[in-house]
C-alpha cells in the first residue's frame, strides 16, 4: 500500500516501478504535491519541491463520499456485501426460535396448497390432543379471520395474521403474533401458513419442523412440481385418505416423489374427517414435543 | 411468487447499508442466485425495477451471477452437478443426494454513490 495516499497497490499501476517509487501513480495525486526528486549527484542532497496545488483553494479532490479521487473513476464506491437477502427474516426467525427454546415450546409450521384441509386437520388434532398438551394457533391468511374463529371454537387460543397482499408468513409477523398469543411454557404452537406451496418454503419462522400437508385430491406429482417445499419439510401428511377409493391417486408414487426431493422425509397417511391415521400424527407431535422439552425445566415439571 | 418480497428485502438491506456506510444512491446491485434458491430470475428482474422505483436504488443496474447446483451423492461418495432438487445422480441414478450448492440468494456487491 502506498503510505502517502493509502491507495492499494492492487489497483495501482506504478509507471517505472523500480525507479524509486516516484509517486508517479498518475491517478491519485491530483490532491498532491508535484514531487520533483532532484538527485544532485555531487552533494547527495535530495531536493524535494512540493508544489501543493490545494494551496490555491479551488481543488478539493477528497470531498466525495470515497474521500479520494481517481481520474477515470467516479466517486462511486464498490461495497462487497456477501449478505444473504433473507438475512433479516432469518434474524427474526432466530429470535422466535430462541423464544420457543427458552420456554420449551414446540412450534410447527403447517404448509400446503389452499384446500388441502389444513384447518380441519388442525381442529381435529387439537380435539384429539385435548388434555395431553396445551395448543396455541397462529393462523395465516391473506384475508378474513374465519380460520382463527374455527380454531377458537375448539377452545384453543388462536390469533389471525392477515398478510394482505402477502403470500406467506414471515419471521417478523410471527414474532408479533407471539407477543399477543403469549403461549405457556411447554405448550405447542401450530402455525398455519398461508395456503401456498411456493413462497412459505423460503421463509423460516423459527419453527422446529415444517409439516407439508398434501391431500389425495391433488396430484401425486406435487412434490416434484413444488420441490422447495418438500425439501424444507420434515413430515408430509397425506390427507383425505378416506377419499382414496374414489380417486386414481397413487400413494406409492406420491411417497416416491417426495423422497426424490427429500430422502429423509417422513410420510403419514391421515384422514382428518374419519380420524384414520390421526393417532400416528398425534404420536409424532408428542415425540417432537418430547425432543423440544428434553433438558428444559418445563419438561422436568411434566414428568 | 415471492420475488416481490425478495426485492423488498433487498431494498431493506440497501437502506440499512446506506445508513451504515453513508451513501445515498445505488448504481448497481450484484446478486448471487442459485438454481435451488426458489427464485425465478426473470420475475426477480421485473420486480426489482418496480420495487426500486423512487428509492435510493431507482434505475440501479441489476446484475445476477447464477451459481451452479451441486450435491453430494452418498452412493458415489462424490460431488455431482444437479439442476433441480429431484434430479437423480448423473453418475449412478440414485436420489440419495445432499444439496451442497445452488441455494445462494445473496447480495454480493453494490456500486454506490
Amino acid at each position: 500500500m502506498c503510505t502517502v495516499c493509502g491507495c492499494g497497490d492492487g489497483e495501482v499501476r506504478i509507471e517505472g516501478k523500480g525507479d524509486g517509487h516516484q509517486h508517479g501513480h498518475a491517478h491519485i495525486h491530483e490532491h498532491a504535491h508535484d514531487h520533483h526528486h532532484h538527485h544532485d549527484g555531487h552533494d547527495g542532497h535530495h531536493h524535494h519541491h512540493h508544489d501543493h496545488s490545494y494551496d490555491h483553494g479551488a481543488h478539493h479532490y477528497g470531498e466525495g463520499p470515497a474521500g479520494t479521487s481517481v481520474p477515470g473513476m467516479s466517486q462511486t464506491r464498490l461495497i462487497q456485501l456477501e449478505q444473504d437477502i433473507l438475512s433479516k427474516n432469518n434474524t427474526y426467525a432466530a429470535k422466535n426460535r430462541r423464544f420457543f427454546a427458552d420456554r420449551g415450546i414446540l412450534a410447527l409450521n403447517l404448509v400446503s396448497s389452499p384446500g388441502s384441509g389444513k384447518t380441519t386437520l388442525l381442529v381435529k388434532t387439537i380435539e384429539m390432543l385435548a388434555g395431553r398438551l396445551k395448543p396455541y394457533v397462529i393462523e395465516g391468511d391473506q384475508q378474513t379471520s374465519a380460520d382463527a374463529d374455527r380454531i377458537r371454537a375448539t377452545g384453543a387460543p388462536a390469533i389471525q395474521v392477515n398478510t394482505g397482499k402477502g403470500c406467506h408468513l414471515d419471521g417478523h409477523m410471527v414474532g408479533h403474533a407471539l407477543e399477543h398469543l403469549a403461549p405457556a411454557d411447554g405448550s405447542v404452537v401450530f402455525i398455519e401458513n398461508v395456503g401456498n406451496l411456493v413462497c412459505p418454503a423460503a421463509f423460516d419462522l423459527g419453527e422446529a419442523h415444517k409439516v407439508a400437508i398434501l391431500s389425495v385430491t391433488e396430484g401425486e406429482d406435487k412434490p416434484l412440481k413444488y420441490p422447495d417445499m418438500f425439501a424444507a419439510s420434515d413430515l408430509v401428511l397425506l390427507n383425505k385418505t378416506d377419499l382414496l377409493p374414489h380417486l386414481d391417486f397413487d400413494v406409492e408414487a406420491a411417497i416416491t416423489n417426495a423422497r426424490k426431493v427429500n430422502p429423509a422425509i417422513k410420510v403419514l397417511q391421515v384422514s382428518a374427517r374419519t380420524g384414520e391415521g390421526m393417532p400416528g400424527w398425534c404420536a409424532w407431535i408428542e415425540a417432537a414435543r418430547a425432543m423440544q422439552l428434553a433438558g428444559h425445566p418445563a419438561g422436568a415439571a411434566a414428568e | 411468487m415471492h420475488e416481490m418480497s425478495i426485492c423488498e428485502s433487498i431494498l431493506g438491506l440497501l437502506r440499512d447499508q446506506a445508513q451504515a456506510q453513508d451513501f445515498s444512491k445505488v448504481e448497481r446491485v450484484c446478486l448471487e442466485i442459485g438454481p435451488l434458491s426458489g427464485v425465478e430470475i426473470e420475475a426477480l428482474k421485473f420486480g426489482f425495477d418496480v420495487v426500486m422505483r423512487d428509492t435510493l436504488a431507482d434505475g440501479a443496474r441489476l446484475e445476477i451471477i447464477e451459481t451452479p447446483g451441486t450435491a453430494w451423492c452418498m452412493p458415489c461418495g462424490q460431488s455431482v452437478a444437479i439442476e433441480e432438487r429431484f434430479d437423480a445422480c448423473p453418475l449412478c441414478g440414485s436420489h440419495q443426494l445432499q444439496v451442497t450448492g445452488g441455494e445462494e440468494l445473496r447480495i454480493k456487491e453494490l456500486e454506490v454513490n
